[in-house]
């Protein structure tokens, strides 16, 4: 579903990612691991297209197509969803038009007819359930006033609202207490299926117990130095990520 | 012919046809207030006041002070039936200034009525307005309030009386419709009793395409511990001035919400002046104004802290498009014994163009040195994160970004406390960015 070749993006001068390899199947969840600063938040962001970063070189192909030449929206509506580390507080509108707006904005963009309001707010209803969320909060502006957690399972609801093939999750797991990652991991993993991916980006391992990758990948200096199964996750929660010193000046 | 002189032959034209029937004090006060009128002259760019809104070139023709008839009754209804919010509201229409009984409605209330129009009170001998209306007159007064003074004829009346809390709120419709340029100067006197609480409504509201001056005034007096909220919708027609001004004095405890959007009018210019005379007093005065194409849209306040211990809250908001152009000025004066005054005032404004002007400017007097007072003013675009986050749910950037102005405005609009208010101007807001209605 998701392939990443030799991937170089900057920002301004500063060069953060160095020549990503990546390649994703459909049903499958990858984590991304790495120290802070390692570029595991700028490949969240290249992915989803913020303009800030420059790619340089490299590719990326979402289902065969060439993600990088598509406008952000584009990518959302044909399915990438990003779960931001710090979502964004819009005062004035409310989280309900929000989503009823995305929804449809999807639908326009498949020449789909538009959401009914009653199938709408059933789904709704039943998101709200899985992820133990107040209705209420839907009437609120978006994300205004939100605790931390509460702006994190925010953005899981939008994902499991808005259905992507490919959901980029970055640290969904920062600032949340242990009960509130249960519930987020939860609300994941009843998005789990064989036509879905999902990448989690990630600095510590705790977020992993809940939702189990198939693989792990080590990021470090812009580029990938290790990756393996679940258990390199477990290694590095043990001794840290003191070992990529050496592999991480060599990525440089 | 001067423009200042076109008013006063208008004036004697009234008089000479007897348009206003009334007792000998009110032609006193109207003459008074004719004189103070042509002392002052019409403003000018030169004075301060007015430096960024030119008015008096607008005002180069006459405008006639329409009589009562000669409206037509399909054009009155349907500039009704765009200004009713709620039917549960009293509703109290003015056509061309003058009350109307026939489009007007009111619940029965076993107590006497709170709501007599002034033209009833001026015809009915009733001392009492006449005096408060003579009280009031003062040669500090803008020409604008000396005008409206000199054309006194009709407005609301609306005297709560003590302990009284009004179960519905009071929506006042000032609606003109006329073939030729007219002019309405309509004069409203509110007062709300010791531990009263009123909500008031009013909406501005004209037939399209037509020239029309209006220029009202509304005295405010709040006794100890009264509260009074004020909602106005400004919805004029293009080719309309709007000229209003706004005088509230307020008591010990007591409470006042003004809420004004300015969402129609050639040139606007609302001025709200309040005087916090007594202890433990709250004034909250938020506003909304958004131009486009070559409108003007001038908001003035003034908030007068002459007592210690009283808060004040001020927050306006502006979009301008177009060529537009947008005045703010937020006048704030602490008296020196007016300590532990606490007055926030902030004005943000978007431009959504280049063209857009936006004239802003806070002016703080502050004479007493234990007080905490704040003031903002922020001229900007639109958010490019919030942009982004939009835009990464799907949603194209043209859309966003109406979102997101609409979000701006919304702001203002969503913590309003009477329903029927909020729902119709977040329609409004979203109808007018082309915007879905949910």
């Amino acid at each position: 579903m998701l392939e990443v070749k030799n991937l170089h993006a900057r920002s301004e001068e500063t060069e953060i990612l160095r020549g990503i390899d990546l390649n994703i199947a459909a049903g499958e969840v990858h984590a991304i691991m790495g120290p802070n600063g390692s570029g595991k938040s700028t490949l969240a962001h290249v992915l989803a297209g913020r303009e800030d970063y420059e790619v340089t070189e490299g590719k990326v192909l979402y289902c065969g197509k060439d993600l990088l030449d598509m406008e952000i929206e584009e990518r959302a509506a044909e399915g990438v969803f990003m779960a931001y580390q710090y979502p964004v507080e819009i005062p004035g509108v409310s989280n309900k038009y929000f989503l009823k707006a995305a929804i449809n904005s999807i639908r326009k963009h498949h020449e789909q007819p538009l959401i009914s309001t009653a199938k709408f707010l059933q789904l709704l209803k039943e998101k709200l359930e899985w992820l133990e969320m107040d209705k209420g909060m839907m009437e609120r502006s978006v994300n205004e006033g939100f605790s931390g957690g509460e702006k994190k399972r925010n953005e899981i609801l939008q994902m499991a609202m808005l259905e992507p093939k490919l959901a980029v999750l970055d640290e969904t797991d920062s600032g949340l207490d242990i009960d509130a990652l249960k519930i987020v991991a939860d609300g994941v993993n009843r998005l789990r299926s064989p036509d879905r991916a999902i990448l989690v980006v990630t600095h510590y391992q705790r977020l992993l117990n809940y939702i189990v990758p198939d693989r792990v990948h080590v990021l470090a200096g812009g580029k990938i130095v290790r990756s393996g199964d679940r258990t390199l996750a477990l290694e590095l929660e043990q001794n840290g990520y003191a070992f990529l010193g050496a592999a991480a000046a060599s990525a440089v | 012919m001067t423009e200042t002189s076109l008013f006063q032959q208008e004036y004697v034209r009234i008089r000479e046809q007897q348009l206003i029937e009334t007792p000998q004090w009110a032609e006193t006060f109207r003459q008074e207030a004719m004189n103070r009128f042509l002392t002052k002259g019409l403003p000018t760019t030169k004075d301060e006041e007015w430096r960024f809104t030119n008015i008096t070139p607008l005002l180069r023709h006459p405008f006639r002070l329409p009589g009562y008839d000669s409206v037509s009754d399909s054009e009155v209804k349907g500039l009704v039936d765009q200004a009713v919010l709620n039917d549960q509201y009293d509703l109290h229409v003015f056509v061309n200034g003058w009350y109307s009984e026939r489009w007007s409605r009111s619940a029965e209330v076993d107590s006497a009525p709170v709501f007599v129009s002034l033209a009833e009170s001026i015809r009915g001998k009733n001392d009492s307005v006449g005096q408060r209306l003579i009280d009031r007159a003062t040669d500090q007064e803008s020409a604008f309030v000396s005008l409206n003074s000199a054309f006194l004829g009709d407005g609301a009346c609306i005297q709560i009386p003590e302990n009284t809390k009004l179960s519905r709120p009071i929506h006042l419709v000032f609606v003109s419709t006329a073939d030729e340029p007219i002019a309405s100067y309509p004069r409203n006197l509110i007062s709300v009793g010791r531990n009263s609480e009123a909500s008031i409504i009013e909406t501005h509201v004209g037939s399209v395409d037509r020239d029309y001056f209006s220029n009202s005034v509304t005295d405010v007096v709040l006794g100890e511990s009264a509260e009074l909220q004020h909602h106005k919708l400004q919805q004029e027609q293009t080719n309309a001035l709007h000229v209003a001004t706004m005088r509230v004095h307020q008591r010990a405890n007591s409470s006042f919400q003004s809420h004004y959007f300015a969402l129609g009018g050639s040139l606007s210019r609302n001025e709200i002046e309040c005087v916090l005379n007594g202890e433990e007093i709250e004034c909250t005065l938020n506003g909304l104004y958004m131009p486009s194409g070559k409108q003007l849209m001038d908001c003035r306040t003034k908030i007068d802290h002459a007592q210690p211990n009283c808060r004040s809250y001020e927050l306006y908001k502006g979009i301008l498009d177009d060529q537009a152009k947008g005045v703010f000025n937020g006048k704030i004066y602490v008296h020196p014994h007016a300590q532990k005054t606490n007055a926030m005032q902030s004005n943000q404004a978007i431009l959504l163009s280049d063209d857009a002007i936006i004239d802003t400017k806070p002016q703080l007097e502050i004479y007493a040195d234990d007080v905490r007072c704040t003031h903002g003013a922020t001229v900007g675009e639109l958010d490019e994160e919030s942009l982004y986050y939009l835009r990464s749910r799907g949603i194209p950037r043209e859309l966003a970004r109406k979102i997101l102005i609409f979000a701006f405005a919304n702001d203002v609009v969503q913590g309003l406390s009477e329903p029927a208010v909020r729902k119709r101007l977040e329609s409004l807001l979203l109808s007018d960015h082309g915007l879905p209605v949910l």
